[in-house]
């Protein structure tokens, strides 16, 4: 049996005003279980893909499929359901809340999916405790390293179990051997079934991802290979 | 298409967290802008507290002194010359139903001076008059040092002075001397100011008969006191000069020496309303405040926003959190202010030895007002808020 696809992009582009072409008719398909890289230079519009796959912006033509869900047909408050139940985002400059501890940060990822506070504070330090900060619950971001933060941003992007994980150039802002944990980290959670999405410029990081996508002036030049995964990277 | 997105609700008790998040971030900005709005609230609860607090204790006072005192005086006839109260003036007004006392003072021709030494022309700016004795307990007047006159003293050349004569005259103590024309007169008693007829406090009181055998008077009353019931203050007013001066009713003034002081319970009404005007002044001057910290709140925090938006909150979300945050501003702003406005009405009653009283109106239409005043204020700022592009809001730095 296929896994569904998560991420289904068909013709899709993406124009700004002033006669930008981010995205020029881009097909992808990614399946459940998959651990891809999106890489390529600045302004090759891995960015406006992050956006598109996240939903927070809508292709100009063609269409995204996301989780299931036809995109150019929902609503804005629907699309903000779809985020919170199914994305998570990871930031290259984790965007946490200044003077909020981790488990409050990791918490508020599941703000606004409608879950009690009790149970978002009991799902944070279970998320956590997978990214492995048990013993960081109650510091605040301006006492995590860098590489803490982003695993606190991780947390944050994992506790509402999301169909879908984008983590846009997690390791941009972080030393060579943060990243490296950081990295370890994602694979470990795609080993334990998440979808995930990483967004990049470096080649290194992408060379260590099973998939890699290669984008150039708002064009695919190269799929490594779509892969299926086997059956007990889905279980 | 699966069509079960359905954006969930925050609870009340997540949209106060998350409204107090910005609040929290940046303490002195909000305690800045929420002082605006606790002046305006402050002033326009204090305003409206120490107004009604000494309309309370003129009220008060009211009660204690009674409205049920009248007085006549004899005045003018139609063609202009003073009239004469006939001298058995206090036994007719007695006869009067509801009447259950009645009193008299008069004018006599007597010129007050602290000694004999003093030259005549320098009098003491103290009048003197023949009373009644029953005049001190009709208008409810108390003896400050000494005694009242008696059945005794009141023919005999003794005086008693009201507080403000005796302040003029420097006498501080009974049994003094002063002079009235060439008659060396003793104070025997010096009593506290009545409320009721302060024109009583600047006199010296001899009694009518001493006035008629050492003062050539010639005992007609010139003021007529009065009470009566409650219920029947008006019903006596209507006869009260005609009783008194047959046939030449309309030379009598009567009058009800109460409404002066009802009249100062509502002279405070302009004042008020000017003070209220300068409250509701401040009030906006901090609402414009509040909405201006909004508008910046905004600007510095469109990452925040794109975070949320990102994670799932929705447009109304954003704008209830906006919304939320500026309704706490000026929330915290109209709380302080209603508790400095009720404190320094406590405090001022305080000195002032009245009650103080807070009307719950006024703290009511302070709160309302608060709440209106954060809607306005951060309804624009909270649409702008809702309405970044999320991916915009996350892009800045």
């Amino acid at each position: 049996m296929t896994p569904a696809p998560v991420i289904e992009l068909r013709d899709a582009t993406k124009s700004y005003p002033g006669g930008v072409h981010a995205l020029r008719g881009v097909n992808l398909t990614v399946h459940q279980g998959e651990l891809v890289a999106v890489v390529g230079p600045s302004g090759s519009g891995k960015s406006t893909m992050l956006h598109v796959m996240g939903t927070l912006d809508k292709p100009t033509t063609g269409t995204v499929r996301i989780a299931g869900y036809d995109v150019s047909q929902l609503s804005d408050s629907r699309l903000s359901a779809l985020r919170a139940r199914h994305i998570g985002f990871v930031f290259q400059h984790f965007h946490l809340a200044a003077g909020r501890d981790a488990v409050d940060n990791v918490a508020d990822g599941l703000l606004y999916a409608g879950v009690s506070l009790r149970e978002r504070r009991t799902r944070a330090r279970e998320a956590l405790a997978k990214v492995r900060l048990e013993h960081r619950y109650s510091h605040t971001p301006s006492e995590l390293s860098g590489g803490e933060k982003q695993r606190v941003a991780i947390a944050r992007a994992l506790v509402g179990d999301p169909t879908l994980l984008l983590a846009d150039e997690p390791t941009g802002a972080l030393d060579t051997a943060s990243g490296e944990i950081v990295m370890e980290l994602l694979h470990e959670l795609n080993a334990s079934g998440t979808t995930i999405c990483v967004i990049t410029h470096d080649s290194e990081i992408a060379a260590s991802l099973p998939r890699r996508v290669r984008f150039k002036d708002g064009e695919i030049v190269s799929d490594s290979r779509p892969i299926f995964p086997t059956e007990e990277a889905g279980s | 298409m699966k069509s079960d997105l359905k954006p969930s609700r925050l609870s009340p008790r997540d949209i106060l967290r998350v409204g107090a998040v910005g609040l929290r971030a940046r303490r002195a900005r909000v305690v800045l802008s929420a002082l605006g709005i606790a002046i305006g609230i402050a002033t326009m609860v204090a305003v409206v507290g120490l107004s009604e607090s000494s309309r309370a204790d003129l009220m008060a006072q009211l009660d204690r002194l009674g409205t049920n005192l009248l007085t006549a005086e004899a005045s003018e006839d139609e063609r202009g010359n003073p009239i004469k109260l006939p001298k058995s003036a206090v036994a007719m007004v007695e006869r009067i139903g509801p009447v259950q006392h009645a009193t008299a003072s008069a004018d006599i021709d007597a010129r007050i001076r602290r000694s004999d030494v003093v030259p005549r022309e320098r009098t003491a700016g103290v009048i003197a008059q023949a009373v009644r004795i029953d005049l001190l307990s009709t208008l409810g007047g108390e003896v400050d040092k000494g005694s009242w006159l008696n059945q005794a003293g009141e023919r005999l050349p003794t005086t008693v002075l009201g507080s403000v004569a005796a302040d003029r005259l420097g006498i501080t103590r009974t049994g003094e001397t002063i002079m009235m024309n060439e008659t060396r007169v003793v104070v025997v008693g010096i009593l506290k100011p009545i409320e009721l007829v302060p024109t009583l406090d600047r006199v010296a009181m001899v009694g009518f008969p001493a006035a008629e055998r050492y003062f050539g008077f010639d005992g007609h009353p010139t003021t007529i006191f009065e009470r009566s019931t409650d219920a029947s203050v008006e019903d006596v007013w209507a006869v009260l000069g005609r009783t008194i001066s047959p046939g030449n009713g309309s030379g009598v003034k009567v009058s009800r020496p109460s409404d002066a002081l009802a009249a100062k319970a509502a002279t405070h009404e302009g004042l008020t309303t000017l003070m209220l005007g300068l409250g509701a002044v401040a009030l906006l001057v901090g609402g414009v405040g509040v909405a201006n910290t909004m508008v910046i709140s905004v600007l510095e925090r469109r990452q925040e926003i794109g975070l949320r938006r990102s994670l799932g909150a929705t447009r109304s979300a954003i704008r209830l959190q906006f919304l939320t945050e500026s309704l706490l501003l000026s929330g915290l702003g109209g709380a302080t202010g209603a508790l400095l406005g009720a404190a320094a009405t406590y405090g001022f009653a305080q000195v002032q030895g009245w009650t103080a009283v807070v009307p719950l109106w006024s703290l009511a239409g302070g709160v309302a007002a608060t709440l209106l005043i954060g809607v306005v204020a951060g309804l624009y700022p909270a649409i702008r808020a809702s309405r970044l592009h999320p991916t915009v809001a996350l892009n800045a730095t």
